[in-house]
């Protein structure tokens, strides 16, 4: 059974087409790395799956986006605020609210209505250990989330994405912004997650795709190329442009 | 460089003319036309202040005990009241006679209380003059009588003044701040291009307005509902002015407000969004809180714009110089005072300085918001 | 109560009161421009007031506020221009720089009743020009400097580093940059803030009052210290303190819809300009 799916899928900005008839499969608890050259529609494509792309005016889409074989898009059933708790996002750069570091885990179940305060607590607690970040900040969790450095706030942002337990993380280049062991930190999490969740990662980094992935997808002027299990796109690319690429001769 | 300077240097003559004449008020004598007030040697009332000559002069106050003398009822003598005492001749064609006539009448009357010009004072005078307290600053504030042209001695306790320019503003920013914080908001995170695009010019334009057309349109259109929906002998009422101040300091709010809601990074709201909050949630969870400090500025500078309005104010509010009790009476503020008497207030005078005076207040209010938003600013930019 | 239904009460109301603000601005403009359409005519703009201001024209109120107008720019114009070119394109000590932004951002703040007892006090009394032209035009054009210098800075910060170094880099000096290179693509956006500012300084009432502004004059001003008659000091009059108020009320609803429209005029003049330069940026 495919965790996540895509069938002949189309994306239009205005006149512009950014993705086009795009058919993947994704399976529960892997890693899947999306990488290509700026612009070639991957961050597009991961924002399909939380519907984050129809907060920009003018976009079109076409064909099936499929979350445990349901329809996202064309379904009556399926609420906008439903489908984004099922399905976690962390972004490019560590963006903590102007709260404390409990009220930023906790957000996610108080807009969602979940708001008995034992709960929260246990909550915000196992996703902070979830997230590997709760031996540091356990002392401190009415403080600022601002007073955390770069890396600790993205671990803090993939908290907060953990505690409305959703089954699929999104990874939007999670660690572009950060020092290299803040890096390895997050790489480090993104294996441990996989026991529980389905994760897509965006990157520019070919090493990372290596190292975190199950399987890897290289997408080119919103054409998805080639998609394979890791080791074979980076040792054994059938597509002259995948090769180019992941051999870092182009992008 | 001299240019780059040059408004600080208008500030610093601004402050120089403006606290020059408005401190001189407080080394001068509420006695107006250089009048003294003379009592009997034998009388121990050697003090008064200029509260306590009003309440004289318009007989609340009769007997000498009331100010600390002996009980005996107070005659009082004004230079008006002379043919009561002597005749024409006796005085003198040329009032050569009237100082001698006045220091006999003074010393014959031991509980007469004389006020006339220190010309009059005797060669031989044998009187008591008696010490009246100048004009100084906490009286001049917590006074609660504004009678600036008030003979002999002027009263000036500015507390209606204060208090009618905080009621209105206050009330002003009460009904423009929700209001302009919604349009704000429903600028920057709800209306579509197309909306926006029509509010923006609309705002603009509210803020080009000048002040004394708001002024004529709310005397003519809002004092006269006022009067009616409330039923007033009135309409010019604090209420009012409250309305058409509160629709001046809207551009100002939607404005500020609007820049800061907008400076909201879009991760941040893309994140709560991406946690399932709906958009309402993740304005007031976090799109608010982000901007607070922006939001607060906005609402300083719209009580900064509200205080110093002048035309507008004067025109609608009535002008009464009482300590406000209600929205529904008229009220006088410090900008409309200063509007409506300086022009005939004598340069120099004590009506004048006292003007001034009103003036350094407005200034040093204002100049404190100014300096109050600016540190807000900075802590947000250090914050970023 | 679900959250999406809070949403849409919330954005209701938010919709509610926004149109709010459009009707109280179209509220305004209805009720000056209805009662005062029927008065404009040529002869309303071009004859003296008659018979207590209550029949003739406002011809001197408005050459007044000409005056007003131009002499407060030629003070606030090259003033402030220049502090503003000095503020954001030479290096400061940045104490120095702070220091003067505040002060700048204060001189914005004061009420302009301030500025009004600060120019009598200096200009009117102690350089004893008398209630003039030359003291209202001083007075107005100090409270529109702080408004020149942040039209001109922000016309600075638009203007991208590249230009400068590209002219750095061809051996200019800084002077010659500002001169040859930054001045001349900041002018449009600098003309364009400084018409806005002729609209605030046009309608301002408070400063004018006891610097140079006159109930009624017979005659239109000779020399720089001849008082004037000005629209908005007009519009106060006569809608207020006029001995024939009722009577005056048309002569009012005129008046004060020349003012709107001078300010409208002028905000759709700076509008225009703006896109017409937006469009020019685009093309290049």
């Amino acid at each position: 059974m495919n965790k996540i799916e895509t069938k002949n899928l189309n994306l239009y900005y205005g006149t512009f087409h950014a993705l086009k008839g795009i058919t993947m499969s994704v399976k529960a608890n892997t890693v899947t790395a999306l990488i290509g050259p700026s612009g070639c529609g991957k961050s597009t494509y991961l924002r399909l799956f939380n519907r984050m792309n129809d907060l920009i005016p003018g976009v079109k889409i076409e064909g099936d986006v499929l979350l445990d074989e349901k329809d996202i898009y064309n379904n009556k059933g399926m609420r906008i605020d439903e489908l984004r708790k099922k399905v976690g996002m962390v972004f490019q750069k560590p963006n903590p609210f102007p709260k404390s570091i409990f009220e930023n885990v906790a957000y996610g179940l108080r807009v969602n209505g979940m708001n008995h305060a034992s709960f929260v607590e246990e909550r915000v607690e196992t996703s902070l250990k979830q997230a590997a970040l709760w031996d540091e900040v356990k002392d401190k969790l009415k403080k600022s989330a601002f007073a955390l450095s770069g890396g600790q706030q993205q671990r803090l942002c993939i908290a907060r994405a953990l505690a409305i337990e959703p089954s699929v993380l999104l990874m939007d280049e999670p660690a572009s912004a950060l020092d290299p062991i803040s890096t390895a930190k997050i790489e480090d999490l993104i294996y441990e997650l996989k026991n529980k969740y389905t994760i897509i990662i965006v990157t520019h980094n070919m090493q990372q795709a290596g190292r975190v992935s199950d399987k890897t997808a290289f997408f080119y002027l919103g054409d998805l190329i080639e998609y394979n299990d890791t080791n074979i796109i980076f040792t054994n690319p059938t597509d002259p442009n995948t090769q180019s690429y992941v051999t870092g001769r182009f992008g | 460089m001299i240019s780059s300077g040059i408004s600080s240097l208008a500030v610093l003559l601004i402050v120089i003319f403006l606290f020059r004449e408005g401190f001189s008020l407080f080394s001068t004598s509420p006695l107006e036309n250089k009048n003294i007030i003379v009592v009997n040697k034998t009388n121990p009332v050697s003090k008064l202040n200029a509260g306590q000559i009003k309440a004289i002069f318009d007989q609340e106050i009769t007997n000498w005990k009331d100010l600390g003398g002996n009980n005996d009822s107070i005659i009082l003598f004004t230079i008006n009241d002379i043919s009561n005492y002597f005749s024409d001749e006796e005085v003198g064609a040329e009032f050569e006679f009237l100082p001698d006539k006045l220091n006999a009448l003074v010393d014959s009357n031991p509980t007469m209380l004389a006020v006339y010009q220190d010309k009059y004072l005797a060669k031989k005078f044998s009187g008591k003059i008696v010490n009246v307290a100048k004009n100084n600053i906490p009286d001049f504030i917590m006074g609660k009588q504004w009678f600036p042209t008030a003979e002999p001695a002027v009263q000036l306790g500015v507390a209606p003044l204060i208090l009618g320019t905080l009621l209105v503003s206050f009330f002003a920013i009460l009904f423009a701040l929700p209001v302009g914080l919604a349009t704000a908001i429903y600028m920057a995170e709800v209306a579509d291009e197309r909306l926006r695009k029509i509010l923006k010019p609309v705002i603009e334009l509210l803020a080009g307005i000048p002040s004394v057309v708001y002024g004529f349109f709310g005397l003519i259109v809002i004092v006269p509902m006022i009067h009616d929906v409330f039923n007033l002998p009135v309409g010019e009422t604090a209420l009012a002015g409250s309305i058409v101040l509160g629709i001046m300091a809207l551009p100002t709010i939607i404005t500020v407000s609007e820049d800061a809601i907008r400076n909201t990074p879009r991760s941040m709201k893309e994140a709560s969004l991406a946690l399932g909050a709906n958009k309402w949630q993740t304005i007031y969870r976090v799109v608010i809180p982000y901007s607070m400090s922006g939001i607060s500025a906005a609402a300083i500078l719209g009580i900064g714009r509200a205080l110093g309005e002048t035309m507008a104010v004067l025109m609608v509010t009535g002008n009464a110089a009482v300590m406000p009790k209600s929205l529904l009476q008229p009220v006088r503020t410090i900008p409309a005072t200063i509007a409506a008497e300086l022009g005939e207030a004598p340069a120099g005078g004590v009506h004048y300085q006292a003007l001034f005076a009103l003036g350094c207040i407005l200034f040093l209010i204002t100049m404190a918001i100014n300096i109050w938003v600016q540190a807000i600013s900075t802590r947000r930019k250090m914050n970023k | 109560m679900s959250k999406n239904l809070k949403e849409k009460i919330a954005f209701w109301i938010f919709r509610i009161l926004s149109l709010g603000v459009l009707l109280i601005l179209f509220w305004i403009l209805e009720f000056i421009f209805v009662r005062g359409w029927h008065m404009l005519s040529w002869d309303f703009l071009t004859k003296m007031p008659e018979d207590g201001m209550t029949k003739g024209g406002i011809y001197p109120a408005i050459i007044g506020t000409l005056y007003l107008v131009a002499g407060s720019m030629i003070v606030a114009f090259p003033l402030g221009v220049m502090a503003g070119i000095y503020i954001h394109e030479y290096t400061l000590d940045s104490f120095f720089k702070r220091f003067i932004k505040l002060m700048t951002n204060n001189l914005a703040g004061i009420p302009s009743i301030v500025f009004g007892l600060f120019g009598m006090a200096l200009f009117v009394n102690t350089m004893k020009f008398g209630d003039s032209i030359i003291a209202g035009s001083l007075t107005l054009g100090l409270l529109a400097l702080p408004v020149v210098i942040r039209v001109t800075e922000e016309a600075l910060i638009a203007i991208d580093d590249s230009f400068r170094h590209g002219s750095y880099a061809l051996g200019a000096t800084k002077l010659q940059t500002v001169r040859k290179v930054i001045l001349p693509m900041a002018m449009p956006n600098i003309i364009t803030g400084l018409i806005l500012s002729i609209g605030r300084v046009s309608g301002e009432t408070a400063p004018i009052l006891f610097t140079v502004a006159a109930y009624f004059l017979p005659k239109l001003p000779t020399s720089l210290f001849d008082q004037v008659m000005a629209l908005p000091y007009h519009l106060y009059v006569i809608s207020t303190s006029g001995t024939k108020v009722a009577e005056s009320r048309d002569m009012a609803y005129g008046t004060a819809l020349v003012l709107v429209l001078f300010v409208l005029i002028l905000n759709l003049l700076a509008n225009a300009l703006r896109k017409y330069l937006g469009n020019k940026v685009k093309m290049n």
